[in-house]
């Protein structure tokens, strides 16, 4: 038994998106945090301070430590962010600006 | 014509629809105003609409009662009586005369702002959840009882395949039968309180049978599942380097210390822990509403002393879905007699009054019997990771006291505990612990971080959104 089995999901067409150039199959309606489990990847942060890696804590969008680049943007909260066909999803280093 | 009265709820949770739904049963215009993309709330979160579940009530409890909220929800929407704004964070509410604005930015970017007005306020924000921390509490892999609940329900993923369930409170019991029943291995539901306190405590919790019932129902599920649980037991340490691979778990005498010689090292993927919650109470706070301690504090019609806000449900104190039903109920009809000018008879809703008084009575004595294990500050080494955002240690922190802190806010400036992202949501109550300062809401002059535009474009008098 898995979850979607459990609740009878009929989720549609899984879709791909890249994490750090790596294609991962991902389900529409999904946040990217849910994605990224469901593909067995738990982290996708280092720290800012000691470079430590960090995934989902909270679940629920209070904690700030599931942050990850998405398309380009820095500091999206994982939890919240649903995915969609082709998201660039990037791990993200401290502060996740270029320019840090 | 005169023009009807808005109320703004925000949170869509129990409380919220339960306010909500009063409300508009009620003559009053409201708009319903969630972060979330479903109305649901914690305990009634849905998987995401695309995932397309056709039993989705297997992930849930009281699944009758969600659907009776759910389609008087889609009543009122339908005949216009409730507009639901979702996808929306409100991150303030502004009172000017008697009128109210409600800030709010849109949809998961969180860049672009949006206002709605109203001539009073329910704030049904919930809660989220409380984790005292203990060496590797920062590792992937470890993640709180209710994030693990809200992920499984909300986008039907488990966070690994053998799970150990830990902490403290009547939250864990539910997490752990949820994730069994969806096929995970819960290697051990861990819970720091005794049996026996639970036993001095009955007469108040014996009189809630329901929800005796209900803890009975998730206990059965876990035999059925073979989960083994381990009372009055702590974690002591999660170990991994990288991610999780085990946690160390030790048994506590009645005075809440471990038992020397009693540690045991448990292998799994994912450890879930939550020691309880807390409310949240950032828009309360700055609408200037009063607070008892950590709750929002209210009157018997749910009033804050705020004139024209109400609060309901786990932002007034945490209690559960059931007292936040019964309180969001009665907020949305105090809330539309006095917008239309009336005095509400407290009669009306006598049920749910009675409903309120027996399950805070009940949370009241669970929450004696579910305390954190005494001694767990001490217990934290100097070198773990307190704050999660700023990576501020125990030892750090303790420095604060001997240094002159006596609250939250000042041992914050001392050692950065508390500045980060999360602004001192997660370490604020083992800030508390280690320097023996009061553990008082953070003061947080938004609920979520706004983008500066969006700051710089709020006008002084703005025209209404609707
Ligand atoms: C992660 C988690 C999981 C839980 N799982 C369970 C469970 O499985 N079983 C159980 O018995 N209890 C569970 N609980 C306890 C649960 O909170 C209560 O029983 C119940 O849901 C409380 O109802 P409520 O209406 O007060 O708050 P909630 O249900 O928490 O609803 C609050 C709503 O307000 C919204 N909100 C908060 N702040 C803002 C804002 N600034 N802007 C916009 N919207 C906002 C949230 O999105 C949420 O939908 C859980 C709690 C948490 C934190
Ligand atoms: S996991 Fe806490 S904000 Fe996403």
């Amino acid at each position: 038994m898995n979850p979607l089995e459990l609740a009878r999901a009929r989720p549609g067409e899984t879709c791909t998106v890249t994490l750090d150039g790596r294609s991962v199959e991902a389900l529409p309606g999904q946040t990217v945090a849910a994605a990224l489990w469901a593909a067995g990847v738990t982290a996708w942060r280092s720290t800012r301070g000691a470079g430590r890696p960090r995934g989902v804590f909270c679940g629920i969008g209070v904690c700030f430590d599931c942050l990850v680049t998405v398309n380009g943007r820095a500091n999206q909260r994982a939890c919240l962010v649903p995915v969609h066909p082709g998201d660039v999803i990037r791990t993200q280093e401290g502060t996740g600006r270029v320019d840090d | 014509m005169t023009e009807r009265m808005r109320l703004a709820v925000v949170g869509a949770g129990p409380a919220g629809l339960a306010g909500a739904l009063a409300a508009a049963a009620r003559g009053v215009d409201v708009t319903l105003i969630d972060a979330a993309g479903q109305a649901g709330g914690q305990f009634y979160r849905q998987p995401a609409p695309a995932l397309n579940a056709r039993r989705p009530e297997a992930l849930h409890h009281q699944w009758r009662t969600w659907q009776r909220l759910s389609d008087g929800l889609a009543r009122h929407l339908a005949a216009g009586r409730i507009t639901h704004l979702t996808e929306h964070h409100v991150w303030c509410v502004r009172r000017e005369s008697d009128a109210f604005r409600v800030h709010a930015l849109l949809g998961p970017a969180q860049e672009e702002g949006v206002t709605v007005r109203a001539d009073a306020v329910l704030l049904a924000t919930g809660g989220y959840e409380r984790v005292l921390p203990f060496p590797g509490w920062t590792l992937p892999g470890v993640v709180t009882a209710g994030g693990a609940q809200a992920m499984l329900k909300g986008g039907l993923v488990l966070p690994g395949r053998r799970i150990v369930v830990a902490g403290t409170g009547p939250l864990l019991l539910p997490v752990a039968a949820g994730l069994a029943t969806a096929g995970a291995e819960v290697a051990a539901l861990v819970e720091s309180a005794g049996p026996a306190a639970l036993l001095r405590r009955t007469p108040e919790l014996a009189a809630q049978p329901g929800k005796l019932a209900e803890g009975a129902w998730y206990a059965g599920q876990l035999v059925r599942h073979r989960v083994r649980t381990l009372a009055r037991h702590t974690v002591v340490e999660a170990h991994g380097t990288d991610r999780l691979t085990a946690v160390t778990v030790a048994a506590l005498d009645r005075a809440g210390r471990i038992r020397p010689g009693s540690a045991r090292r448990i292998p799994c993927d994912t450890l879930a822990v939550g020691h309880g919650m807390l409310p949240h109470t950032d828009l309360a706070e700055t609408l200037g509403c009063t607070l008892n301690g950590t709750d929002v504090d209210v009157d018997a019609e749910q009033r804050t002393d705020v004139p024209g806000v109400w609060a309901a449900g786990e932002t007034t104190g945490i209690g559960g879905a059931a007292l936040a039903l019964a309180e969001g109920h009665i907020a949305g009809r105090s809330a539309a007699a006095r917008l239309h000018g009336t005095v509400p008879d407290p009669r009306t809703w006598a049920a749910a009054d009675r409903a309120r008084t027996r399950l805070r009575a009940f949370f009241a004595a669970l929450d004696t019997v579910y305390a954190p294990p005494a001694g767990w500050a001490e217990r934290i080494p100097d070198d773990t990771v307190v704050c999660r955002c700023e990576e501020v240690t125990a030892g750090e922190v303790r420095t604060a006291g001997p240094l002159g802190a006596a609250d939250l806010r000042t041992a914050k400036l001392l050692t950065r505990a508390g500045m980060g992202w999360c602004q001192g949501r997660m370490c604020a109550p083992a800030v508390a612990g280690l320097t023996g300062c009061p553990l008082t809401p953070g003061r947080r002059p938004f609920a979520r971080p706004v983008p500066l535009g969006v700051l710089a474009n709020v006008p002084d008098d703005e025209t209404p959104t609707r």
